[in-house]
């Protein structure tokens, strides 16, 4: 995801301000004293509130709503201090606080937060409250076997990815050839990937596949499969799945190839065919490697979203049968709909970012290298 | 080949050969177009079709209306939405206008919430320098864009915790908020790469006009840039719209979405396939649209710095 383009010399310097040397300590000091004052009203609340939600004091709010006015409130008094304090360099910062400011309140601090919670005993539906139970979901985690099983089909669906991929690079390459009605066919190709997947599964999963009398099993029949239950052989299920997802995203992978093909350089084919190469030649020792850098970002990006994949599966199988389909993500949706723990369902998502991390970490390293050496 | 008739000449000979190769060819390409046409079309066909049959036309697999079957409003009439119920009272209508605005209003609401904070954060990180601690543009980008390895479930659990303390559980603002940050690392993105083709002339000239850096970037430059807004607007639109996870986790009555209400509804025994294809074709209706005459926007939204 690392942009390569660094940041080019016409950016505007951080020319030494002149006018910092008029900005008089007394107004210097009246910025800090805002941002120390509105820390110290936003931890106050923060405190008298904590107390509150444990028991130790009467005083207090009815739910933490004010302590989410109360940061908000903070953070603009952040803003303000600094731009009191720095002037010009702290009206420029303005530009990226707002984003980084709700980026801390609703990734870092709920991650965080998760972390916590991974520790504990917690199930909603029972009436004592959380419990402190260190390791043990991490150790309950090594034993579950779903979980496991859940992770495996998780390196499945990744692998099917290669496939998508395969097909999308084909539409590409028809899409970029000489044909007429072009956009008609782009606008065409595109549709599947604006469908919302839960109307998909009903579509596809529980309506065209239906046992009965879904188109898809009757041709099945007329193909010769006597018995098309899409649904029932924990390999078909998987496949089925496989195919709405595909179905779904190929799309997108197919758009951004199409956009590399076409800001292609056209001496390049046009020498290759002088030089006599044929069609599948020029494909192989040409194009391919061309559109090698952006196989490997579209492929990344597409493994990154195929890591959450959980929508069709919850409606479709809801991990059936024997959790042949399941992911991560389903499981533990299953997880908390079942034993409302979720503390556990905490633990088995944290250790499924880690693996994402370390996995992606790897890939991303690997394929630098791979696009160097053919580079 | 049998076509040729005429005295074989070797050169005129080659020429039809490679005549009806392309010929062949052409053929071959077009029919793989077509094919994938059908794939793609064929699941919405159906769906749309099956919301105006019968039972009886369900069962016998019949295909095409007016030649197969007979149409009828009997998938729309069970939602209230035929027109011969569209002016009566209707409890199924009302409970999917309920849910259809709770989309909208998320859906854009998110929208509107990325936009203006991933306009803000890209212009900086396009056109200044920052250091935060450690951290330089390229790293603070590199902070924005690696959430989207995040799964919605690492957030999902402890978001239910947190939104039961704050009472934000089943409220549309909730759901806005969750919507904003899944789809803000994408607008970061598209933003910077649109702010990065403005040249940076024009902020020096607004300057020089004495136009401070707010003037410059609200009047200048935020005007140059609608066709990245537009772009990463839609995108994020589309991803809202179609979102199911934290949706289905975090709302109950009032707040739910058309996913989830689509979801409850196949989950359900004897529900008839009229009503739940009527119910599917209204969930997708609008991004069809969207996505039949804003092609254009999806695609550059879509293949923002994939060509370098």
């Amino acid at each position: 995801m690392q942009t390569s383009s660094p940041l080019a010399d016409s950016k505007v310097d951080d020319r030494p301000k002149p006018a910092s040397r008029h900005i008089l300590a007394g107004r210097r000091n009246a910025g800090y004293a805002i941002v120390v004052l509105a820390s110290l009203a936003f931890l106050l609340l923060l405190l008298v509130q904590l107390l509150h939600a444990t028991g130790a004091t009467a005083i207090g709010f009815a739910d933490w709503r004010p302590v989410l006015v109360a940061y908000l409130l903070w953070a603009i008094a952040i803003g303000i201090g600094l731009v009191v304090i720095r002037g010009e360099r702290g009206l420029r910062a303005l530009f990226l606080l707002p984003a980084v400011f709700f980026t801390i309140a609703v990734v870092i601090f709920p991650t965080m937060f998760g972390i916590y919670i991974a520790t504990l005993d917690w199930n909603l539906s029972s009436l004592e409250g959380p419990r402190f139970s260190g390791f043990n979901n991490l150790i309950g985690l090594f034993h579950d076997t779903y979980y496991w099983n859940a992770l495996g089909n998780m390196g499945f669906y990744t692998i099917a990815v290669l496939a998508e991929y395969a097909i999308a690079f084909g539409l590409a390459l028809l899409l970029s050839g000489q044909i007429r009605a072009r956009k008609l066919f782009r606008v065409v190709f595109l549709l599947p990937m604006m469908l919302s997947p839960v109307a998909v599964s009903w579509m596809i999963g529980k309506s065209l596949m239906e046992y009965r009398f879904g188109p898809a099993a009757t041709l099945a029949r007329y193909l010769g499969w006597d018995n098309p239950a899409f649904f029932a052989s924990p390999w078909s299920a998987w496949l089925s799945i496989e195919v709405m997802d595909a179905w779904v995203s190929i799309p997108f992978i197919m758009i951004i190839l199409l956009a590399g093909l076409q800001a292609m350089p056209k001496e390049v084919l046009e020498a290759a065919k002088v030089d006599g190469a044929n069609s599948w030649q020029s494909f192989w020792h040409v194009t391919f490697p061309i559109m090698l850098p952006v196989s490997i970002t579209v492929l990344i990006i597409r493994i990154i979203f195929k890591l959450k994949l959980a929508d069709i599966v919850i409606n479709v199988t809801a991990g059936g049968p024997g959790g042949a389909t399941d992911t991560v993500s389903s499981f533990i949706y299953r997880v908390y709909r079942d034993r409302s723990n979720v503390g556990y369902g905490t633990g088995l998502a944290m250790f499924y970012l880690l693996m994402i991390i370390l996995f992606l970490t790897l890939l991303l390293r690997l394929s630098r290298r791979w696009t160097q050496k053919v580079a | 080949m049998a076509i040729l008739t005429s005295e074989s000449k070797r050169g005129r000979k080659r020429g039809a050969a490679a005549r009806t190769n392309r010929i062949a060819s052409r053929v071959l390409i077009y029919a793989a177009l077509l094919f994938w046409s059908f794939v793609c079309l064929f699941p919405i066909y159906w769906t749309v079709t099956t919301s105006f049959k019968s039972a009886i036309d369900v069962t016998q697999g019949h295909l095409v209306p007016w030649v197969d079957f007979q149409p009828d409003w009997k998938g729309w009439r069970s939602l209230g939405l035929s027109p011969d119920t569209i002016f009566g009272i209707s409890t199924a209508r009302s409970e999917f206008v309920s849910r259809f605005a709770n989309s909208i209003i998320t859906s854009v609401g998110a929208s509107i919430l990325a936009l203006i904070l991933g306009s803000l954060a890209a212009y900086g990180l396009s056109r200044f320098r920052y250091k935060f601690a450690w951290m330089r543009n390229d790293d603070i980008l590199f902070f924005f864009m690696s959430q989207l390895i995040l799964p919605p479930v690492v957030l999902a659990l402890p978001f239910l915790v947190l939104y039961k303390a704050l009472s934000l559980l089943d409220t549309r603002f909730g759901l806005i908020l969750l919507y904003t940050l899944t789809v803000l690392p994408i607008v970061i993105w598209i933003m910077r790469d649109q702010f990065n083709s403005i040249p940076i002339e024009l902020d020096e000239a607004a300057f020089v006009d004495g136009l401070s850096t707010w003037g410059a970037f609200l009047r200048i430059i935020l005007p140059l840039a609608v066709p990245g807004m537009a772009a990463a607007f839609i995108l994020s639109l589309v991803l809202c719209w179609n979102e199911y996870f934290f949706a289905a986790l975090l709302t109950s009555t009032d707040a739910k979405t058309l996913p989830v209400m689509v979801a409850s509804q196949t989950g359900s025994q004897g529900i008839n396939w009229w009503s739940m294809a009527a119910l599917s074709t209204a969930a997708i209706a609008p991004l069809v649209i969207v996505g039949i005459f804003l092609e254009r926007y999806i695609v550059s939204g879509l293949t923002t710095g994939a060509g370098k």
